[in-house]
């Protein structure tokens, strides 16, 4: 069954989401990479003003292709939530709420996830011509000059995705290969 | 001799026609294959990732749209038959192709020229990377290959000790398929085994253009091949990592001579988005000198 989360992410609904889950997500989030989110936690560290009240907020580590005539969104995925792994502890604790991402997290992000109540989701990587039909609006919010690695705000329409690491450190990433895997 | 013209504009067209099609069509060998996991994969979660795989390319075919957002990092493949001329420049021709398409066609442009620095992006997604073979005939044959950069960065290259031959070969193999569940599995892993340091990775890389459901030539690395391909799919990682029986598609091996102190080997790892898109420039005018 397909859990339906609206936006912002509450705490209340963190709580009722464990890893496994397939979810449908819906309301506004910001895209952000390397660059973007190696600026924030800058900005963070250094106490200065923020582009966006990250409190309960969801960032999804992507670059969106430009958006063609006529379309809601360009192209859209997830890239490898790792090389975020340096900033998110500090995004956590700034209010972020949720990341949407692809692949595993280190052991002091998982730590980091479970010590602020947060949740990893996992959308599905190189499926971004599908994952565009879930988008109803697309736009550069903030830092234009970084091109592909600008901040975006999308609008979400039951965006399909996994809980892949949920608030009490549950992680689909140790726990999925579980009976797949053989010694060999 | 009789020389025959080819045409450097026809040249760049081809390659915009060629790097627009690579990201928006996936390959039919690599869709087929998709599709056959499907029925292999016991995993719940494995099973809706590839399902929404195969939709994928449905959609990006239909509507136009890239495969990945990561449109990736370019290498055109030039096979320039020796009876050929061309007149000008073929790197820039093969360069304007690649500018037009990802300027006109909305591609992600994801190249920084100081990545020491970490800045300047090109703009236009070029350069791209160009490998000119020299072959019999007088027409050009073009593969335009994009890959994204993050399964660039699980890919890897090892000097091993010669005294471990095929058990040290296998163990890396399998080493770098471990790291790989960020990478987009499944996978489909191009090994390159022996030449030098500097051509074992193209090795790697050119095993990706063969269809996956080609057979190796030569049946030594064939079974190879068959049992690294059983061995990464043992790992358990599965469509996205999140566990499943398909962790790979096909593991593609390419041999070369090699001095008798190396053993050089390089994996080329690609996501389930494996793109390339081939085609064949012909000559408009005869030249007799």
């Amino acid at each position: 069954m397909v859990k339906e989360i609206r936006l912002p992410l509450t705490p209340e609904t963190a709580r009722l989401l464990r890893a496994g889950d397939e979810v449908g997500i819906s309301g506004t989030i910001y895209a952000a990479r390397d660059v973007a989110c190696r600026r924030l936690a800058e900005l963070i560290r250094s106490g200065e003003r923020l582009p966006v009240d990250l409190h309960d907020q969801v960032i999804f580590f992507a670059g969106p292709t430009p958006v063609p005539p006529g379309r809601a969104c360009g192209a859209v995925g997830p890239t490898t939530s790792k090389r975020m792994d340096p900033y998110t502890p500090e995004l956590l604790e700034a209010g972020v709420r949720g990341m949407i991402g692809k692949g595993p997290r280190s052991p002091e992000v998982v730590s980091s996830i479970r010590r602020f109540r947060a949740v990893y989701f996992v959308a599905t990587g190189g499926a971004a011509a599908l994952l565009s039909t879930f988008v109803t609006r697309c736009e550069v919010f903030a830092w234009p000059e970084l091109g592909p690695e600008a901040i975006w705000r999308l609008a979400l329409e039951a965006f399909p995705a996994f809980v892949a690491i949920d608030i009490e450190g549950g992680d689909i990433f140790t726990e999925g290969r579980k009976g797949y895997s053989s010694n060999c | 001799m009789i020389l025959r013209n080819i045409e450097l504009a026809s040249i760049t067209d081809k390659i915009a026609e060629l790097a627009l099609e690579a990201n928006v069509r996936l390959r039919p060998d690599v869709l087929a294959s998709l599709k056959a996991a499907l029925s292999v994969e016991e995993s719940p979660m494995g099973r809706r990732v590839l399902e929404q795989l195969i939709e994928n390319a449905k959609i990006a075919l239909e509507s136009a749209l890239p495969i990945c957002q990561d449109t990736g990092i370019v290498t055109v493949y030039v096979k320039l038959g020796r009876d050929a001329r061309i007149e000008g420049d073929l790197f820039e021709s093969v360069q304007e192709g690649v500018r037009r398409a990802y300027l006109e066609g909305y591609l992600r442009k994801s190249i920084i020229r100081h990545p020491a620095l970490g800045v300047e992006n090109t703009g236009d997604n070029t350069p791209a990377a160009v490998e000119i073979e020299m072959v019999d005939g007088d027409s050009v044959d073009l593969t335009v290959m994009p890959k994204g950069g993050g399964s660039e960065n699980v890919s890897s290259l090892k000097m091993l000790p010669v005294s471990g031959g095929l058990t040290a070969i296998e163990g890396f193999v399998l080493e770098v398929a471990a790291g790989s569940a960020a990478a987009c599995p499944p996978l489909i892993l191009g090994v390159g085994i022996g030449g030098n340091f500097a051509d074992v990775a193209g090795s790697a890389k050119r095993a990706l253009l063969r269809r996956i459901d080609d057979r190796n030539k030569e049946p030594r690395l064939a079974d190879l091949e068959e049992r690294l391909l059983k061995r990464v799919n043992g790992l358990g990682i599965g469509p996205a990592g999140l566990g499943g029986r398909v962790t790979a598609l096909a593991v593609k091996v390419e041999e070369r001579s090699c001095h008798i102190a190396c053993l050089p080997v390089a994996v080329s790892v690609s996501c389930h988005a494996l793109r390339s898109a081939s085609g064949t420039v012909v000559p408009s005018s005869t030249v007799v000198p």
